[in-house]
């Protein structure tokens, strides 16, 4: 195994499946290693009837509560918000809900526009053919004509409306507001050998009937066709440098625990904004002391999480539940920055659908809504499938002090310092909070629902990791150049969601694919010239 | 699955459970649905507690602890004066109890069926939902562009 690999990519999720499967036509020996397993459908909570149970035990989001062999503990004590994700083929798309906005425009001019962070070196017109055709790979359904973006294409029709989704409309025109039925990578007809949607409704922990496009039955199939090799178990400890200071490798364990050597022409970090700055800062060497490509000290800074908050109501009358994906509709009516309001930037919401019986149950009981004893029966069906609830995508800035560092304690099972998080919500993130609750709350009543409460922010809502090595041109203040490659280190690329300048307002997913496309296309233009 | 480990409750544990689970929710002729301490979903609670084993355990001390003895011995009154304490008190441990209560008894045929719900797992039958009337967009679509140029 010890022999050069051309490409080495290290994490097989969102990003690594993409930049596998655009890199795959060049022929190069491609290697992609991912510390996770393959996973089996046929296992999915959905398939079982301790479906909901399985979310707080091994299909938990956060991977201290699941924590299986295969996950790294993370100390977030020191975040309000918790980092969730998910660790195997396909990475996060196994238990990302499949929300699938873009960014605007507007988000990569957030100096120019809006006077704070930075502009992006690159913009969305650049980005405009990847995200179609990432659209494409992944299976997107929804509608096109929505006035609140540029104009897309998607491939399949959008979500069924349902009860749930027909009340939030109703709500959204009595006040005049956007509401559009969201992109999402849910297949609503069958899709190059994907099954339709049939609304399992259990869409986060892995889509048993493979509707969900997750990026192990998407682009991998695609890319080990095409001969890319992918390594499961193989967890990578840091990455090699030579004299040259280029990288020349990586260490790491196998399936059974051995310690072993990979080397590479070339590394792909797309280990997400969590686990990329962890890998580059314990990659420190005499050569590199503060990390690999940690010139800038930017790696591990600057971290973006979208603190979410989730505003809830209860209707009158039963509506979907969970019997359908929960994420069905957004609203971009505060997106884009407003000089009236006492924040810049915005936020987009996201209408959910319903939750399951245990789930209410749950949450309510932990609300002091639902009551022990006699009175318990009457309270929760009042309760059952009434739910209501939006959450706003808030966008937070980059700020230095929120980061991710090695825990000086804290280990996984091979012995890798873990990552720690500090993070705090920022002033303009908490006005742009307050006007969400306030607007989500108006919303709720126009819909006809009451018993409002609110979850500020949701704490186990860590699930979007970015902007810890971010792109720019300029080497002082940025990890990499405009096309993914480290201003250090010129043969180490980066492709998840760390290379983010800002964060916009949407779920990242669509837009860490479309830089991921971008990035293995500005390599596979200049493949004479990579390093110079 | 979860992993199945029945031996991890001693009886005394068993029984204080059934205690605490019945006071949760009590069977109703109302509603035509067993008590939480009914057999057959008590035994799914124990045969499912997995890796809340500890934490339960732990609640479950804490029941004696506040009954000054078993709290299964208790008479009826003073039972639910104890487990009024523990809800009150919180905690790690307790909102643990309550969950795993929680997660056998709506998940029990009986309960399923009085709710009106069909008591399956997800796959592979699914759900219907209504597509629903698109023309409520209308309004939306009148509106025009929503979203700023960038230079
Ligand atoms: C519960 C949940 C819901 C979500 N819902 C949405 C949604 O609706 N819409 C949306 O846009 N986004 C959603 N997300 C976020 C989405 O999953 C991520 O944005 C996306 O997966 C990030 O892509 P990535 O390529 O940056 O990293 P990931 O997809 O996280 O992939 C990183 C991979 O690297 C591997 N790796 C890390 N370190 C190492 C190492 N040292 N050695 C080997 N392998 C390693 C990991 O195992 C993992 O497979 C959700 C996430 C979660 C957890």
């Amino acid at each position: 195994m010890a022999d050069t690999v051309d490409v080495l990519i290290i994490g097989s999720g969102a990003s690594g499946a993409a930049v596998a499967w655009s890199l795959a036509e060049t022929k190069m020996r491609i290697v992609c290693l991912e510390q996770g397993d393959w996973m089996n459908p046929a296992e999915y909570p959905s398939t079982g009837r301790d479906w909901e149970a399985r979310v707080h035990g091994d299909y938990a989001t956060s991977p201290n509560i699941r924590a299986r062999p295969t996950d790294y503990p993370i100390n977030d004590d020191n975040s309000p918000i918790k980092v969730v994700n998910f660790n195997g083929v396909g990475g996060g798309t196994v238990m990302y809900t499949g929300h699938f906005p873009r960014l605007h425009p507007s988000d990569f001019r957030v100096r120019s526009l809006d006077g704070v962070a930075d502009d992006w070196p690159v913009d969305y017109a650049t980005l405009e053919p990847f995200f179609a055709e990432n659209d494409r790979m992944m299976g997107v359904s929804g509608l096109a004509g929505d006035p609140a973006g540029p104009p897309r294409q998607p491939p399949m029709p959008p979500l069924p409306l349902g009860k749930t989704g027909t009340r939030w409309a109703q709500a959204m025109n009595t006040l005049g507001w956007h509401w559009w039925p969201s992109d999402t990578t849910l297949a609503t007809q069958d899709y190059e050998g994907r099954a339709r949607c049939i609304n399992l409704g259990h869409c986060t922990p892995g889509c048993a009937q493979g509707a969900k496009a997750s990026t192990d039955i998407t682009y991998w199939p695609a890319a080990i066709r095409a001969g890319v090799e992918l390594r499961t178990r193989c967890r990578v400890r840091e990455i090699t440098t030579n004299a040259e200071g280029m990288a020349s490798g990586v260490v790491y364990y196998d399936a059974e625990g051995v310690e072993r050597f990979q080397a590479a022409e070339v590394v792909i970090l797309a280990c997400n904004g969590v686990g990329t700055p962890r890998l580059l800062l314990n990659s420190a060497s005499g050569r590199f002391p503060n990390g690999l490509a940690n010139s800038s000290g930017l790696v591990g800074r600057n971290l973006m999480f979208h603190p979410y908050i989730q505003v809830y109501g209860y209707s009158d009358e039963p509506l979907d539940g969970n019997r359908g994906p929960p994420l069905c509709l957004w609203s971009k009516e505060f997106y884009e920055t407003d000089p009236a309001r006492d924040f810049v930037r915005g936020y987009m919401f996201q209408f959910n659908r319903g939750v399951g019986v245990i789930n209410e149950a749950i949450t309510s009981a932990a609300d002091g809504r639902l009551p022990w004893g006699e009175d318990h029966h009457s309270a929760y069906r009042r309760l059952v499938h009434r739910r209501m609830s939006l959450s706003a995508v808030i966008e937070d800035l980059p700020e230095a002090h929120n980061r991710v560092t090695l825990d000086p304690v804290l280990k996984d099972g091979h012995g890798i310092p873990s990552p720690r998080i500090d993070y705090t919500v920022g002033e303009n993130s908490r006005r742009m909070i307050a006007h969400g609750i306030a607007r989500a709350t108006e919303i709720l009543h126009a819909a006809g629902a009451h018993d409002i409460g609110v979850q500020n922010p949701i704490l186990y809502g860590g699930w979007h990791l970015l902007g810890t090595a971010r792109m720019g041109t300029d080497p002082a203040r940025s990890v990499v150049n405009e096309w993914g490659r480290s201003h250090d280190v010129r043969n180490l690329f980066i492709v998840d969601g760390s290379v983010f300048v800002t964060a916009g307002g949407v779920n990242p997913t669509s837009t860490i694919q479309a830089l991921a496309l971008y990035i293995a296309d500005s390599m596979k233009r200049r493949l004479a010239t990579l390093f110079d | 699955m979860s992993q199945t480990m029945p031996e991890m409750l001693s009886d005394e544990e068993r029984r204080a459970l059934a205690c605490v689970a019945g006071l949760m929710i009590p069977a109703s002729a109302e509603y035509g649905v067993p008590g939480a301490d009914d057999d057959a979903i008590l035994a799914d609670m124990v045969a499912s507690l997995g890796r809340d084993g500890p934490a339960v355990r732990a609640a479950l001390a804490r029941l004696d602890a506040l009954a000054g003895g078993r709290f299964a011995g208790l008479a009826a009154p003073e039972r639910a004066a104890v487990a009024a304490r523990l809800r009150a008190e919180g905690g790690p441990a307790v909102a643990t109890l309550n969950r795993v209560v929680l997660q056998c008894y709506y998940r029990d045929d009986r309960v399923l069926a009085s709710l009106g719900i069909e008591p399956r797992a997800p796959f592979p039958k699914g759900h219907a939902l209504e597509q629903g009337d698109w023309s409520l967009l209308e309004p939306v679509r009148r509106r025009g562009k929503l979203w700023r140029d960038a230079p």
